[in-house]
């Protein structure tokens, strides 16, 4: 083709659709065949992808009993904050238990209510921890039912032998029928095949398995082959497959915290302990003033003043976030990897595939040898009436936009049903062109030497300049024919999808560059590069290139993420800040990346950027909420424990709350309350807007900031007056 | 209030604004090696004292190192200046015949002068000799301020720099704040003293008879060199104990004026040091506006308690239409008084012009409430900027989040580590003052320093303690704190105060240096402009009011509650 290096590299990037892959081989066709199986691997995956309620009846179930078991303190120790409350109401339920069986029953209804408020308040942070889970483990559970022991076909000394998967070792060989789940994770060494992959990408559409193909070749167990056989090459033990370590990532089991949640769990034990001190030492400072605040005051000012907000929801958030990116289907190998995404402000994309189609489509026809402009549309429309391909496809639409509809004899087939008296002229590697006959005409299209070749003529210099051009610019000229003479050049372009340069503006907005890689020359490149709005190319580009930019880009201090499939882009993929790998990529890449899209679509790359921000976000927002808070409670909590004592300080009760000890229940109650309030918020994470930093913080901080000092004024006084009206305190 | 009061205070913050550049310009050529006009002059000097000292200037020190030096020195410090209190009746120097100074005092002493509080539990003119005032105390005036500002300077270039494992040569920096800043600051502010009649002698006291006949012992001594680095360092120990209050002192409006400004010069400069360092002045300037806007806000807000009539005294029938000026000197007035006050506790200086303890309720709240913000509003020499530091990576850390990205100042991301000493350091002002206070409170030998009951009293420990692990070093008075347990107590607060904070800030300061800075961009945390501002003076306000708002509660806050009720203590 035109000589653009491009071609001359793998397909890669290129989304493992059927219609694409059944180009090269006609005549083997998707079969539609469903199974029980793939019936549950699809509801599975669609429930994967839906925008899901946070409060699913079985998923609270599970999450109710998993919050009491989670009450055990060597569980509750690892938040520093909870655990502390948890202390507290422990001392409470002790006082309120004397008070019940050795009295003196001085305010007994008062410390009981506050006791159950307390343990309330624990409760609720474990539910919003075990809900957050509860979503993964379900996953998890119906993940582990595609792993059961399927039989596999093993080859030894050449002969089929029938063992169970699990006796299946890396480098054993299996072969696999039309129908048979695939026992293994392994790399296609024989045979052509489709297989349906939805229970690990949700796509239901099969996808073309055959060998030496590096990205096409790489099989997964637990997928099944919907047609002909695989002879396949394990290259993973049982209990290392890929579907083993999706059923821990999405269960969580292999959940560590983040640097960044290390460092807020630590700025959250710190804060706790600041609190403790202050709390603790109000003990003596009552002294002196003359009359000692009860212990109970004293616990539930310290669980008000508590970062217990974000304390309750911390784990929450994250497995969260990491639950949307699943559902998003792609698999994050860490938590860090999704926090990176957020960091991340230089995206290196591949062109093709990822910011254009990758095949070309028609973009021009020209009329050539003196047709007319109408002569040359019409060659080019009836020469493409029975091409299946993109281009082909491309090329009745363009015809149709410059007013050649399809004729009406073809309304309505395709090139399985054509009308009588057509008959196709199929591409063939030989000829390089296709066609069509029709009512004893013939319409030829192909490259254009190899028409003229066909012709036995040799294109006018008027011709071969036209199609230089196409060529300098990176286009793809085809030549049509109608009978013997060429009337016209169709002009094929590589051309970038629709709404690419909205994201990158958006992107631009967020402060993030973005950096396209093509193996076109330069000129092609830049052109490309223009439209599609990119901050900056590389052409010519070999993987070499790739890792060098990166690390000069980390080298100026920016973060990167780029997507890949192929062997050779492993290294970048490993050395880049954030590496997505598409699922049909070959295992190097999957191995190298900490993110693999399951769908391998490498545009995911930037919906993984804003989830990344969403949940650093979130965190963010509820930690500032939680500390705001504090404010009011100390306006309700400080009048009214010294309220014996300094009865003057009511003047700081501003919120006029009933009584005092109205006064602490109710920000107590408040406190338990915000907690579940807040719990859609962490799962389904903040409102995220491509917009400046400065534009979010302002707003982010009006909401939460702000918001977080006045809510609990307005929240505090509303309970204050339900707890009057009902008369409990 | 009165609008001469207002333009006052006005025509100072305009002067603080003026002095600010040229001064961070001149700190950050020196601290650079940059070129400036002292370093021809001065050069040899300072050369010679490495050659003496056995330092190598362009030898740099890891975080560890530098955080070492700077105990081992201080440590030195402190020794010797506890044996020359103890020692000094047997030297020279010595016409009124002082003894030797109580081991207790003489560790409280020593503690406050090496850790930049001057915390001072004593009647200076009957208790040092002109030899600890002038080798002791005033050498101390300089170093521990120099020491402050050799702090921030590392500080400074822990964020300034990329990929480092040094921070700078304390050595260096130690010897370049004293020769290149404090001296000649000191030189020539100390003549222009003198010629405003503050007295420079070595004389014994003069025995005056008054106009009544009574005897009257006028104490004076070598003044006015102290009275310099008392405000320039802010150390705030006076040579009397009436301290600026003292016409010896602080003799005209324009000595008064001079001081003050002395008192926040360096913390104003350093925040354009910091800027210019790391790259952008804006970063410093953002600082240099949220200091400036809780300063003024405390001012007008001392101003105004101060000049109203004083609610506890409204039902006796006493005019006031002045205000308050119980506690003031008449040659400073109400707005002279306040702007003082606020000025010498924002900065950790703690030298007075008027009696904190008889300010109204509310009025001597303000004080208090800028010691308890960390002293970081400008602040001590150097460690202001530090400390505010420390509550910008705070500020970053909490709502940085919110853009969407891993929090980073200047460029250097906040991690687990950096977490760590900030949590560290913000937590050992709080431990140290509620605890010491809480202690105080209830056991005898802490109620037996007390002079007024209720609220005001308990106002009095925390005040005691807030200063002394603020560095601050004034006191509320009206507490009897020359006892072994409030000598011993204050001055752990002090070193607590001073060097269990400096450890972790350091370990920032290293951490950040080691780090790569992210580039910055569109999604990047903005730590310049009025949203960041906005920010960090909230961060500094809220991180302070929740930490100390029981205790203001049942000290000022109630004090005021009552005194409208007609309550006094």
């Amino acid at each position: 083709m035109a000589g653009s290096p491009s071609d001359e590299r793998e397909p890669r990037s290129v989304r493992t659709r059927p219609d694409r892959d059944a180009a090269p081989l006609r005549g083997l066709e998707p079969p539609t065949g469903r199974t029980p199986e793939t019936d549950a691997m699809q509801s599975l995956s669609s429930r994967r992808r839906g925008g899901v309620s946070v409060w699913q009846w079985p998923l609270v179930q599970r999450a109710l009993v998993d919050a009491v078991r989670k009450l055990d303190p060597r569980w509750m120790v690892k938040s520093p904050v909870m655990f502390v409350v948890e202390v507290g109401t422990v001392l409470t339920t002790g006082l309120a238990a004397k008070q019940l069986l050795v009295g003196p029953r001085t305010d007994l209804p008062f410390v009981l209510q506050i006791t159950v408020w307390l343990w309330f308040t624990v409760l609720f942070a474990n539910f919003a921890e075990a809900l957050a889970e509860a979503r993964g483990k379900a996953q998890a559970d119906t993940l582990r039912a595609t792993r059961t022991d399927t039989p596999a076909r093993r080859l030894r000394d050449g002969r089929e032998e029938t063992v169970s998967s699990s006796d299946l070792r890396r480098g054993d060989i299996v072969v696999i029928r039309e129908g048979e789940i695939i026992p293994c994770d392994g790399e296609v060494i024989a045979g052509v095949a489709y297989v349906n992959e939805a229970a690990i990408t949700g796509e239901s559409a099969p996808v073309l398995k055959e060998p030496g193909t590096d990205v096409r070749s790489t099989v997964t167990a637990g997928t099944q082959v919907v047609s002909d056989w695989l002879r396949v090459h394990v290259t993973a033990d049982p209990g290392h497959t890929f579907l083993d370590r999706m059923i821990a990532l999405v269960e969580g089991a292999s959940r560590q915290k983040t640097p960044n949640e290390i460092a807020l769990s630590i700025l959250l034990a710190g804060l706790s302990i600041i609190f403790l001190i202050v709390v603790v030492t109000l003990a003596p400072f009552s002294i002196y003033a003359g009359a000692a605040v009860s212990p109970v005051v004293l616990v539930s000012l310290l669980v008000c003043l508590l970062p217990t907000t974000i304390g309750a929801l911390l784990s929450a958030i994250g497995i969260a976030g990491m639950d949307r990116v699943t559902r998003f289907n792609v698999l994050a190998k860490s938590g860090h990897a999704v926090e990176a995404a957020g960091d991340v402000d230089v995206l290196l994309l591949d062109k093709t595939g990822t910011i254009t189609y990758g095949n070309r489509l028609a973009a021009q026809v020209l009329p050539i040898n003196g047709a007319s402009p109408a002569q040359a549309v019409q060659a080019a429309l009836w020469s493409s009436l029975g091409d299946e391909t993109p281009e082909g496809k491309s090329i009745v639409a363009l015809a149709g936009k410059l007013g050649q509809p399809v004729p009406p004899e073809w309304d309505g087939l395709d090139a399985t049903r054509t009308p009588a008296g057509a008959e196709i002229i199929p591409f063939s590697a030989e000829t390089r062109m296709s066609g069509l006959r029709f009512n004893g005409r013939v319409w030829r299209k192909g490259a254009v030497d190899a028409l003229y070749r066909a012709l036995d003529r040799a294109p006018s210099a008027d011709v071969q300049a036209e199609v230089d051009r196409i060529a300098r610019e990176g286009g793809t000229p085809l030549a049509v024919a109608e009978g013997d003479r060429p009337v016209g050049l169709i002009y094929l372009k590589d051309t970038v999808k629709p709404g690419m340069r909205e994201r990158f503006a958006a992107l631009r907005q967020m402060g993030i560059r973005t950096i396209m890689v093509t193996g076109d020359n330069p000129l092609t490149a830049a052109t490309i590069a223009r439209e599609a709005g990119v901050d900056d190319f590389i052409a010519e580009a070999t993987p070499e290139d790739k890792i060098t930019r990166i690390r000069a880009e980390q080298e100026a201090g920016h973060l990167v993420a780029m997507s890949g499939d192929g062997t050779n882009d492993a290294p970048a993929l490993a050395q880049s800040d954030v590496g997505l790998a598409m699922n049909s990529g070959t295992a190097a890449a999957k191995e190298a990346a900490n993110m693999v899209d399951l769908d391998s679509d490498p545009t995911k790359l930037i919906e993984v950027v804003q989830i990344g921000k969403q949940l650093l976000i979130t965190r963010g927002a509820i930690t500032t909420f939680s500390v705001a808070n504090d404010v009011a409670k100390y306006f309700a909590i400080i009048p009214a424990a010294f309220a014996a004592t300094y009865p003057e300080l009511n003047a700081l009760n501003i919120m006029r709350l009933g009584s005092p000890q109205s006064a602490i229940l109710s920000a107590v109650i408040f406190n338990a309350l915000i907690i579940i309030a807040l719990i859609p918020l962490a799962m389904r994470g903040v409102a995220y807007r491509p917009v400046p930093a400065a534009a979010l913080l302002r707003r982010n901080i009006l909401i939460y900031g702000l918001g977080g000092v006045v809510v609990p004024f307005i929240g505090i006084k509303l309970i204050d007056l339900i707890v009057q009206m009902l008369g409990v305190a | 209030m009165t609008l001469a009061g207002w333009l006052q205070i006005a025509v100072f913050f305009l002067a603080l604004l003026l002095v600010t550049k040229p001064l961070g310009l001149y700190m950050t050529r020196v601290f650079t090696g940059g070129y400036h006009p002292l370093a021809r002059a001065l050069g040899p000097v300072e050369r010679g004292i490495y050659r003496l000292a056995g330092v190598d200037p362009a030898q740099e020190q890891s975080w560890l190192s530098y955080a070492v030096a700077v105990l081992l020195f201080s440590l030195v410090g402190v020794l010797t200046l506890y044996g020359l209190q103890r020692i000094q009746g047997v030297l020279p120097l010595n016409p009124q015949h002082l003894d030797g100074v109580r081991p207790d005092l003489a560790f409280n002493t020593a503690v406050s002068f090496t850790t930049n509080t001057n915390w001072q539990s004593y009647v200076p003119e009957t208790t040092m000799t002109y030899l600890t005032q002038m080798a002791g105390l005033a050498v101390h005036n300089f170093l521990s301020a120099a020491t402050g500002i050799a702090l921030a300077l590392a500080v400074i270039r822990g964020f300034a720099r990329r990929r480092a494992r040094t921070v700078g040569n304390f050595w260096v920096d130690l010897t370049r704040a004293t020769l290149y800043v404090l001296l000649p600051i000191c030189i020539v502010l100390a003549l222009v003293f003198i010629w405003q009649g503050v007295p420079q002698n070595l004389n014994t006291y003069t025995q005056a008879t008054t106009v009544e006949g009574a005897t009257q012992t006028i104490a004076q001594g070598p003044v006015a060199s102290q009275e310099v680095i008392k405000v320039l360092g802010t150390n705030g120990g006076g040579f009397f104990n009436a301290n600026s209050a003292h016409p010896f002192e602080n003799p005209t409006p324009l000595t008064n004026f001079l001081q003050m400004l002395a008192i926040l010069a360096i913390g104003a400069g350093l925040t354009y040091t910091f800027g210019a360092m790391v790259g952008d002045t804006k970063q410093g300037w953002a600082l240099f506006a949220v200091m400036s806007i809780i300063f003024l806000a405390g001012v007008a807000i001392t101003y105004w308690a101060e000049a109203r009539p004083n609610p506890a005294l409204s039902g006796l029938g006493i005019t006031q239409t002045a205000g308050n000026l119980v506690g003031k000197e008449s040659r400073f007035g109400v707005a002279g008084s306040s702007l003082f006050a606020i000025v010498t506790t924002a900065a950790s200086c703690g030298a007075v012009n008027a009696m904190h303890d008889s300010f109204t309720a509310l009025g001597g709240m303000m004080p208090m409430i800028f010691m308890m913000l960390g002293e970081v509003i400008f602040g001590g020499a150097g460690s202001g900027l530090y400390g505010i530091i420390v509550l910008a990576v705070l500020a970053v850390f909490l709502a940085g989040l919110m853009v969407g990205r891993t929090p980073e100042y200047l460029g250097k991301k906040v991690e687990p580590f950096d977490m760590k000493m900030v949590a560290l350091a913000l937590l050992i002002f709080p431990a140290s003052v509620l605890i010491f206070t809480a202690i105080a409170s209830v056991t005898p030998v802490g109620q037996a320093g007390l002079n007024n009951a209720g609220p005001h009293g308990f106002s009095e420990i925390l005040y005691a303690y807030t200063s002394t692990t603020g560095n601050n070093g004034s006191a509320f008075a009206g507490l009897s704190s020359n006892t072994p347990f409030y000598n011993t107590t204050l001055a752990l607060a002090m070193l607590i105060g001073r060097f269990l904070f400096v450890i972790p800030v350091l370990a920032l300061a290293g951490s950040m240096g080691r780090k790569q800075a992210v580039a910055p961009g569109l999604g990047t945390f903005p730590t310049t402009g009025p949203i960041w501002v906005a920010l960090l003076v909230g961060v500094i306000l809220i991180f302070g009011i929740l930490t100390f708002f029981p205790a203001l509660a049942l000290g000022p806050i109630v004090e005021h509650y009552l005194g409208t009720q007609g309550k006094l203590f």
